[in-house]
């Protein structure tokens, strides 16, 4: 699987269950649904671009600091919304940034440049 | 009068040395000796290069001899590959010995280089260059059968090259026998009871070979190599890799961190290779785990 649609496919499936752990906390479970959209469609964007980053710079070591980056800034944006709860949104989305980027990295494949 | 070991040594030399007047060779000395004869360092003064020239010894010339290292030469004139030394002329010389021009290769002896190759998976990426080389041979019908570390050059920029086919044979002269040629401790069971023998007996003295590199820096190998070892020097040639590609295939998929085919595992071995093979992964997923779990506990 090339680096982008892996980073996708992870970003999205931890973004889902990222959203899912919020069903722990009773005061956000009334918004459970858009918790989950919203998680989801943070995980896939930011794995579209650990992705991409991934494939443009072949560096474990820049590509992890690249997704724990990324994913604590989006965490923070969504933190920022709530007005709260920064520690308890950033922590978790900074290591979900850094399994993507060592996923994309570790597992993806770079396409072989074509010929002429 | 008598004469010093140094000057016994000169004397020795310049009698041993060829005669090759006439030829487009000259000799510049001695680069090494083998069991019927001696590889000097020449000048080709035609090309203007430096070769090496494969010369019998005198007192070795016999008929079966010189169509020995002629069949040499042509074996290897027949094996292009950038693992095998390139062959540029073979002859007699005007004392009558045969000769085999080759390409002078730079570099020292595996058994040398070995102990100073940085890793077990550099020592292993050299064994499949060997794999690869003795493959080739096998491929156009020509076994090596005297495969050992000393008959492997590494070259300065890390080249792999399978030298001294002397005891190559084709298939249908293997497949005949009756002859015991090679070396003891790498040659196979089989060869050394002059039996048939094909392509299995390269794979003995490969599992022999392999299970050198992998000692050489004193740490026990792996379960998986030791059992690749094992398989490749099985006593009965039955029990060996079909061939030397498919010990390669195992040897590829012990260094990718893969299982290999000698050695079966079970479902809790299957599970503890994948738990090692992705331990950063699962590391990742159990600080997540652990952080998500932490916080909803002490909120």
């Amino acid at each position: 699987m090339n680096k982008i649609v892996l980073g996708i496919v992870v970003g999205g499936v931890l973004g889902v269950f990222d959203g899912l752990t919020a069903w722990f906390t009773p005061e956000v479970r009334p918004q459970i649904l858009q918790i989950i959209v919203g998680s989801t469609f943070k995980g896939l964007v930011a794995g579209l671009l650990i992705g991409y980053f991934a494939r443009k710079v072949d560096s474990m070591s820049a590509t992890l600091v690249f997704g724990v980056v990324l994913a604590s800034f989006f965490a923070y944006l969504v933190a920022a919304q709530m007005g709260k709860y920064y520690f308890e949104v950033m922590l978790p989305g900074a290591i979900v940034g850094l399994l993507t980027g060592y996923a994309t990295q570790r597992y993806g494949r770079t396409p072989a440049p074509s010929a002429g | 009068m008598t004469l010093g070991d140094a000057a016994v040594s000169r004397l020795r030399a310049l009698f041993a040395a060829p005669d090759t007047a006439g030829t487009r060779y000259r000799v510049v000395g001695p680069l090494g000796a083998g069991g019927m004869a001696t590889v000097w360092e020449a000048d080709d003064t035609v090309l203007a290069r430096r070769v090496a020239l494969k010369i019998l010894d005198a007192a070795d010339a016999t008929p079966e001899r010189i169509e020995r290292l002629l069949a040499e030469a042509r074996v290897l004139a027949s094996l292009e590959h950038p693992g095998i030394v390139p062959v540029h002329d073979a002859g007699l010389l005007p004392d009558g010995r045969a000769f085999c021009a080759m390409k002078k290769v730079e570099g020292e002896s595996l058994s040398a280089a070995a102990a100073r190759l940085p890793s077990a998976a550099a020592r292993l990426r050299v064994f499949l260059r060997i794999c690869e080389t003795v493959a080739f041979a096998h491929a156009r019908g020509v076994l090596h059968r005297d495969l050992k570390p000393s008959n492997v050059m590494i070259g300065p920029f890390g080249e792999v090259l399978v030298v001294d086919w002397g005891l190559a044979a084709g298939a249908e002269e293997a497949k005949a026998g009756g002859t015991v040629a090679g070396t003891p401790g790498y040659m196979a069971p089989e060869q050394a009871r002059g039996e048939p023998v094909d392509a299995r007996a390269d794979v003995f003295s490969l599992g022999v070979l392999l299970k050198d590199l992998l000692s050489a820096d004193g740490v026990r190998p792996d379960r998986r190599l030791a059992a690749v070892v094992a398989k490749a020097t099985a006593p009965d040639h039955a029990a060996r890799y079909l061939d030397v590609t498919a010990l390669a295939a195992d040897v590829t998929r012990a260094l990718d961190g893969e299982a290999v085919s000698a050695l079966p595992e079970g479902p809790f071995a299957r599970g503890a290779r994948l738990l090692r093979r992705h331990r950063v992964a699962v590391l990742l997923v159990l600080a997540y785990l652990l952080v998500r779990g932490f916080i909803l506990l002490f909120r």
